[in-house]
């Protein structure tokens, strides 16, 4: 009698299929660890500048984000190329600003709603005009912590 | 031993292992994105009930125009040469009250650190990216005062110390001390970055 039993032509051994949970457990645990909410999609140009002084974000709950920019080809036709506020998911004007944040600020928990920031995230390519008169609005609801967002990277590469 | 059909079974036991292993490794190793940017504290919209007068040495007027030119006291400069000429000018140490300062003393430009005034207006043409550098460069040039006098202080650069102090993951202990020294170096060189209303034309 050997020791090692030969194997049988033809009989293949059933792969086990009891580790396949983990796997899908795993992949399923993964994809919702690094996914990121995408709380409205971009309606504008979004090409942040980049600069070297910058300072982190943390808590994403104590931020509320003003997108500015071209309105993108699609939407180009109807809202033209001029400079374009993105409030959530709509097109606003400079003066829709305040009661956005009025709204924003009210969604927020009590204890949070003294020190939110609000994140500028604003095209390369717009003008400082639209950006006084969101600023403008912004101090009349008395939100003056504001943060110019950009990517991390040498400021001179903005000028080119 | 009795013979076997076939090859015995693969033990799957440790695969959970395994994929835990892999799992963990993955919520160490990603981190959600953060975004990062320019910190910047708009003025109230009151007026201050008390008017101070600023002497007109202590204000440094940095202006952009609509062709993206800059004007940094009252003449034409270069954005690259912005920040040394902003350091100079906080640096100063006009009347000599500063103990740590490093400037050229000049009468005319400003007394003391915590009364020199960044003042930064543009138009309305001016371009966003221009603005982004122009904040850049000053901001740069505070940090690069601080990051001096925290390294003879304390042996580190300025931002590190801050860029730890605003890390929630620091501990309570540390977070005291690093508080002291944060506000120690802020208090040497405030950042008076008055950001005046937009010319119109």
């Amino acid at each position: 009698m050997s020791k090692f039993a030969k194997k049988k032509d033809g009989d293949l051994p059933a792969v086990s299929t009891a580790s396949l949970p983990d796997i899908v457990f795993m992949l399923l645990f993964f994809f919702m660890t690094v996914t990121v909410m995408k709380d409205s999609s971009l309606k504008v140009e979004n090409n942040l500048p980049s600069a070297s002084e910058i300072k982190k974000l943390e808590k994403k709950d104590r931020v509320i984000t003003i997108y500015v920019g071209k309105p993108t080809p699609e939407y180009a036709k109807v809202f033209g190329s001029e400079s374009k506020i993105q409030l959530n998911d709509k097109f606003a004007d400079p003066s829709d600003v305040g009661d956005f944040i009025l709204m924003e600020r009210a969604k927020k928990a009590q204890e949070l709603q003294n020190v939110l920031t609000t994140s500028l995230k604003v095209d390369k390519n717009a003008n400082m005009g639209i950006i006084s008169d969101i600023k403008e609005e912004l101090r009349k609801v008395n939100a003056l912590k504001v943060n110019y967002t950009t990517v991390s990277g040498d400021a001179f590469t903005n000028l080119e | 031993m009795g013979r076997r059909a076939g090859a015995p079974e693969v033990n799957a036991g440790s695969m959970a292992d395994i994929a835990f292993l892999l799992l963990i490794f993955f919520l160490v190793t990603t981190t959600i994105e953060t975004d990062a940017g320019l910190d910047r504290m708009l003025p109230p919209i009151e007026p201050p009930d008390t008017d101070v007068i600023i002497k007109q040495k202590n204000i440094f007027q940095v202006s952009i125009n609509k062709n993206n030119q800059l004007l940094a006291d009252d003449e034409l400069t270069e954005l690259k040469d912005l920040r040394a000429k902003a350091v100079a000018f906080l640096d100063n140490n006009g009347d000599g009250t500063c103990s740590f300062c490093k400037g050229a003393k000049d009468a005319e430009s400003s007394d003391n650190p915590s009364k020199a005034i960044i003042s930064l207006k543009n138009d309305r043409e001016t371009k966003y990216s221009t603005y982004i550098t122009v904040q850049n460069e000053l901001v740069g040039a505070y940090n690069e005062l601080r990051n001096r006098e925290s390294m003879r202080l304390f042996n580190r650069p300025f931002v590190d110390l801050e860029a730890d102090y605003l890390n929630p993951e620091t501990d309570e202990d540390l977070k005291d001390e690093l508080k002291e020294k944060v506000k120690r170096i802020q208090e040497m060189y405030p950042q008076k970055l008055s950001e005046a209303e937009t010319s119109s034309n």
